[in-house]
């Protein structure tokens, strides 16, 4: 015999009270931890495919659409911005290095990304199989569209016209277009997983912009493939390009510039410039994630408080137990004292029934919470870009458990202390 | 030895209860008589460490009881005084074997299975380890509740009104019992009661004055 088996046996007498007040708490706790749980994999999320970009350059609109457009590749994009104003961009003194997006295509809800292999370096992709295109009409998969499409390295597949939606899009095949899968890359957890790798000039020829291919619907260009990925890269680690024919009547487009700049100052000065030209838009990425992460987060308040309420309620529930119980077993408590039992004694013993209640109750709501998580985050991973997932442990789970103790704690102190205070003659004397 | 001397405790709504200078030698048995409210219980309740007295002293032993600490006194209880209520006060949480463990428990000392059960064997009631106290009859529970206040060996054996309720062939075994477990520990016994029916059957018996 212990205290613990001692209140255990307590608890057993009271098992239904004892259910609803764990039950409660569990619920409580699951609630929030299915919270903990998205705000903490939806921010490392944001943080990782935001990480080490400074700027983005797209077409005006909602700086905040541009973000989650051409970086978390979540939204539509706000337009197209002429090719010349992107290289206008890219030579800039202030910006220490670029990656084009040009995106417009789909294939099963997965998007088409006309880029450059910086693209997938950024992000620390490498090809697991196969390599990366070197060619026009060549594709890398990221690992979750090989995994969902089936395709493989040697395949062919059509992109579809438009990029909003899931599988269903109705819009027009590119028949004529097909790419060739060269490569599949690693498992990034970042954005790349969800995307398919393609150079810039693919997506142009696939829309009609290939001079060389003939298809330009205005005029012709002189010189071979018009734009490589080196040229946009700005790295120049491809070949050179045919710089001379560009000009504002270039048909040719990109969707947005990933910018990295020359140094911290260019903060204060390049976005307004960028903004003062025409057609172009500058939007931070850190900004706009933590504005994001802000307005993610009143809701996810409201939901927390709720779960809170729900805590608070089963500490009640021990409370009100506890209390209650106390009339019935002020007899039994006195008994104790009288086969030797210390009045700090009794008191830990009221305390450890609700311990026991709370660590139960926090246990299995973790339980729940990691389940929930994890059932919520295969549903949403049919449609949605973010994989949440419930094999996820934050430290933070161990602070709900503290905290959850400190709820029965608290609920336990009166009821304690009433034990504590026990009078062993009083309540034998004259209890009949 | 067990003793009292120049005890009076004064209850908290001004109750006051003198008891007489009284000593008992070890190993005696005692019957504590007297009319309802002449101090019997408040005089086992100072005896058994449940109350201290407002002034006197008490031995049990070397030891004077009014002079241990609180912690010294709880600890002293558990393992050297064996009460039993009229009301049993079986703990019903708990299994017979499991409410004797608790005394165990309670008394630090080692909680050895075969102890209890040879304990519970003694008491003819061994059968009945694994069952809570509501499932008991009256008699077992009497059997049970004498088991748990002789489970540490105790040195004094108080018992308050054991036989009250009883008829009297029961009252009769209740009696024989508590006498026999208390040579059988070499303890010395003390009864409290106002039944008649004791009177004669214990070797010593202190008559307390009624309470004018
Ligand atoms: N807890 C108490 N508070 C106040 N008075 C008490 C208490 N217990 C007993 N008394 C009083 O003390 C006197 C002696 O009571 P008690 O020791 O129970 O006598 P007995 O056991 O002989 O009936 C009675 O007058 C009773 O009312
Ligand atoms: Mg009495």
């Amino acid at each position: 015999m212990n205290l613990f088996r001692l209140s255990l046996a307590y608890l057993r007498r009271n098992a239904l009270s004892a259910l609803l007040n764990v039950l409660l708490l569990a619920l409580g706790i699951a609630t929030i931890t299915v919270l903990l749980l998205f705000s903490y994999q939806v921010e490392q999320r944001l943080t990782r495919d935001a990480a080490d970009i400074d700027m983005v350059v797209g077409a005006k609109g909602s700086p905040m659409q541009l973000i989650l457009s051409s970086v978390f590749h979540i939204d539509v994009p706000t337009g197209n911005i002429p090719l010349h104003e992107a290289r206008w961009v890219q030579n800039h003194p202030l910006v220490a290095g670029t990656i084009p997006l040009a995106l417009g295509d789909s294939y099963r809800g997965f998007r088409i990304v006309g880029t450059t292999p910086r693209y997938v370096r950024h992000y620390g992709g490498a090809p697991a199989g196969g390599s990366l295109w070197d060619d026009d009409m060549e594709a890398v998969l990221g690992a979750r569209v090989a995994e969902r499409t089936g395709l493989g390295v040697g395949d062919r597949f059509a992109g579809v016209h438009g990029i909003t939606g899931g599988e269903a899009v109705g819009g027009e095949v590119h028949e004529d277009h097909p790419y060739t899968v060269t490569g599949v890359l690693r498992h990034t957890n970042s954005v790349l997983d969800r995307l398919i790798l393609v150079s810039v000039p693919s997506v142009w020829k696939v829309h009609g912009y290939d001079h060389e291919a003939g298809l330009g619907p205005e005029h012709e260009h002189a010189g071979g493939r018009p734009a490589q990925d080196g040229a946009v890269d700005g790295n120049g680690d491809a070949q050179s390009d045919d710089e001379g024919a560009q000009g504002p009547d270039d048909e040719r487009e990109l969707t947005a510039l990933l910018v990295q700049y020359q140094s911290p100052l260019a903060a204060v000065t390049l976005p307004r410039v960028i903004n003062s030209r025409g057609p172009l838009q500058a939007a931070a990425p850190a900004y706009e994630t933590a504005r994001l992460m802000q307005m993610m987060g009143i809701g996810l308040d409201t939901l927390r408080a709720f779960g809170w309420v729900l805590v608070i309620a089963a500490g009640l529930g021990v409370f009100i137990g506890l209390y209650n119980a106390l009339k019935d077993r002020r007899y039994d408590l006195a008994q104790m004292r009288t086969l030797g039992a210390s009045r700090r004694r009794l008191f830990n013993h009221i305390l450890t029934e609700a311990i026991m209640l709370a660590v139960m109750g926090a246990l299995l709501g973790l339980a729940l919470g990691h389940v929930a998580a994890e059932v919520l985050g295969q549903s949403f991973r049919q449609t949605q870009q973010l994989e949440i997932t419930g094999a996820v442990f934050l430290t933070q789970e161990l602070w709900l458990v503290g905290l959850a103790v400190a709820v029965g704690i608290v609920a336990a102190v009166i009821p304690a202390v009433q034990a504590y205070r026990t009078d062993i003659a009083e309540t034998l004397g004259r209890g009949r | 030895m067990l003793g009292i001397r120049d005890v009076t405790h004064r209850y908290r709504d001004g109750t006051t209860i003198t008891l007489p200078n009284w000593q008992a030698q070890d190993g005696e048995h005692w019957a504590l008589l007297g009319p309802s409210g002449s101090g019997k219980t408040t005089l086992l309740h100072i005896l058994g460490g449940l109350l201290r007295p407002q002034r006197g002293q008490v031995f049990i032993g070397e030891r004077r009881l009014d002079q241990l600490g609180e912690r010294a006194l709880d600890q002293f209880r558990g393992q050297h005084i064996g009460v039993v209520f009229q009301t049993l006060h079986l703990v019903d949480a708990l299994t017979v074997e499991n409410n004797l463990r608790l005394a165990r428990y309670f008394a630090g000392l080692s909680q050895d299975r075969n102890q209890i059960l040879e304990v519970l064997d003694r008491l003819g009631v061994a059968e009945v380890a694994r069952h809570h106290p509501h499932r008991l009859s009256q008699g077992q529970a009497q059997r049970v509740a004498l088991a748990r206040a002789i489970i540490n060996e105790p040195a004094v054996i108080l018992a308050d009104e054991p036989t009250s309720a009883l008829d009297d062939k029961t009252c009769q075994q209740v009696l024989e019992l508590l006498t026999a477990q208390a040579l059988a520990c070499h303890a010395t016994l003390v009864i409290a009661t106002h039944d008649a029916r004791v009177r004669g059957v214990l070797e010593h018996a202190l008559e307390l004055e009624p309470a004018e």
